[in-house]
């Protein structure tokens, strides 16, 4: 065969391939969003839903998901941030190191539902904490955690070393330099990343079927004490979350639309969790844009 | 006159290689001192000996006496911070920090828990204005410095290093990276600065040297060829060495 004809079989070859991928996400993406369209109404993003009669809603579902996402932010960005900057500007390369790293990837492997299940005996059990919304979002923590930590300590390795030097030149000490420098000059990556992994957390079931349940009591939206059992922002309380309610329905559903309530409610995830997408790129970018371009 | 800077017997060692061979140098404030050598000869390792930049690379050793006013910054008394404020250092990438250009100026200052905003509007416009940057960018302090030309933000950098007001200033080959129209922007800066600073560069640019320097050394292998007055070096070395490098005869 001659160099031109391979050449070209070859990059026919990957186009078909290439085009493959997009043609696959752009079929799913259109069956789920078509199917579920129909059954997108405010009615149903707000209200909530019913167990045995048709025209209910997600609207706590929903709520639960992002507020398990925030308090899941608010645990594991810090410890991820602390573990990524040790990772990255402290670490020298011996065993201890090697050992964290081989930790981070081990964790980042196991299956979601065993960390569910391990999050159900510690968090549930143990600590007494119940289905609840804190004992999701520490199981969402050991989900989260990996990934976050390893993209952040990649955002920090991208900034060059020239900046290192010019802060250590200046006087400032390591950790001024550290948090004054290379971490503002990451800061773009960083949210990226935590964008991205907001989308995950977001779409994740099986961790949460142990941890923060499968019922979604009646919130009083009027009531913003955390301390009471019906408020929106009481962590105690069992939290069905959006993933959870649609594998749910799915499994054991008996309302007579389930069917277009699956259906809808899935339409909503993908969204969210496409537009967490958008919206990193989007971040991203402007925020590199600013700090480059001024 | 005693000397601002001075090293004896100073060796540098990666490792078990060793890289500089026992420098006896001294500075005198003010003044331009230029290090000139083939790559290789371990010129950059001695400036950063000087402000202690090494102490970053690991498995290094210095040992010998680096005197700054009469003290020696390798004892464990130095306060690192303080020592590199006092001897500020510019290097061969510009590398202004991903803020505003006012911000990179007043970065040290603000740290150092300057908050006084006039203060810092001062000091941030002589800075500018003396590293001959000011011009272009008073107009627009608040971009980002990293919009700038490469030129614009190695000026910048000096601009930063002026700002914490260094008794001396390091420049690592700072325009090896640039155009030569930057380059001799730089050079003028520099020339405006030789009365008030004391100011040691290191260049691969022979003409450079030539050019701005008041004296000029010539490192080979880890040693000290040859230190005189620029005219000197360039006119009439004393070593077949030197003579050699500055004719091009190799490196």
């Amino acid at each position: 065969m001659n160099p031109k004809l391979s050449n070209r079989i070859a990059i026919t070859t990957l186009y078909v391939i290439a085009s493959l991928i997009v043609l696959i996400l752009a079929a799913l993406l259109g069956y789920i969003i078509i199917s579920g369209l129909p059954a997108l109404s405010w009615h149903f993003l707000t209200s909530p839903a019913r167990a045995f009669t048709s025209g209910g809603g997600i609207g706590i579902q929903l709520f639960n998901s992002f507020y398990l996402l925030i308090l899941t932010m608010l645990i594991s960005f810090p410890i991820a941030l602390g573990a990524g900057i040790f990772l990255n500007e402290y670490a020298k390369q011996n065993w201890v190191t090697s050992l964290v790293r081989t930790s981070i990837e081990i964790l980042s492997s196991l299956p979601s539902v065993v960390v569910g299940l391990f999050g159900f005996l510690i968090f549930v059990v143990r600590f007494n904490f119940g289905f609840s919304i804190l004992s999701g979002a520490f199981a969402l923590t050991f989900f989260n955690l990996p990934l976050l930590t390893r993209s952040i300590e990649e955002a920090l390795a991208a900034v060059p070393d020239e900046q290192r030097e010019g802060g250590l030149a200046l006087g400032l000490s390591k950790w001024e330099t550290v948090t004054h420098i290379i971490v503002p000059a990451a800061l773009p990556t960083i949210l990226t990343g935590v964008i991205l992994s907001a989308g995950r957390i977001f779409g994740e079931a099986a961790a949460l079927i142990f941890t923060a349940g499968q019922s979604a009591p009646a919130l009083d939206f009027g009531d913003w004490n955390p301390f009471n059992i019906s408020s929106p922002l009481n962590p105690m309380r069992p939290a069905e979350t959006l993933a959870v309610h649609i594998w749910k329905i799915n499994s054991e559903g008996i309302m007579p639309d389930a069917k277009a309530i699956s259906s809808g409610a899935s339409a909503v995830l993908v969204i969210s969790v496409l537009a967490f997408n958008l919206l990193a790129r989007f971040i991203g970018r402007r925020l590199f844009k600013r700090f480059t371009a001024g | 006159m005693s000397a601002i800077l001075e090293t004896h017997d100073l060796h540098v060692y990666y490792g078990k290689k060793e890289a500089l061979k026992g420098i006896d140098l001294s500075f005198n404030e003010g003044g331009i001192t230029a290090l000139i050598g083939p790559s290789g000869s371990s010129k950059s390792t001695y400036l950063r000996t000087l402000n202690r930049m090494n102490d970053l690379i690991p498995d290094v050793t210095v040992t010998g006496d680096t005197l700054f006013r009469g003290q020696n910054i390798y004892s464990p008394q130095i306060d690192l911070v303080t020592l590199r404020k006092e001897i500020g250092m510019v290097f061969q990438q510009p590398n202004p920090f991903p803020f505003s250009i006012y911000d990179n100026v007043a970065f040290g200052l603000k740290l150092a828990g300057n908050q006084n905003r006039e203060y810092l509007d001062q000091v941030v416009e002589t800075s500018l204005k003396q590293a001959a940057v000011w011009d272009e960018v008073k107009d627009h302090l608040h971009d980002s410095a990293l919009s700038l030309s490469g030129g614009q933000q190695q000026r910048v950098c000096i601009a930063r290093v002026l700002a914490v007001s260094p008794d001396i200033i390091l420049l690592d080959e700072p325009t090896s990276a640039l155009d030569p129209i930057s380059s001799s922007q730089i050079e003028s800066t520099l020339l405006k600065l030789r009365a008030d600073y004391t100011i040691i560069i290191v260049t691969h640019n022979l003409q450079q040297a030539s050019r701005i320097a008041d004296r000029t050394a010539f490192f080979m292998n880890g040693e000290v060829v040859e230190i005189d007055e620029t005219k000197k070096i360039f006119m009439n070395p004393a070593k077949k060495a030197t003579e050699d490098y500055i004719s091009g005869r190799f490196g």
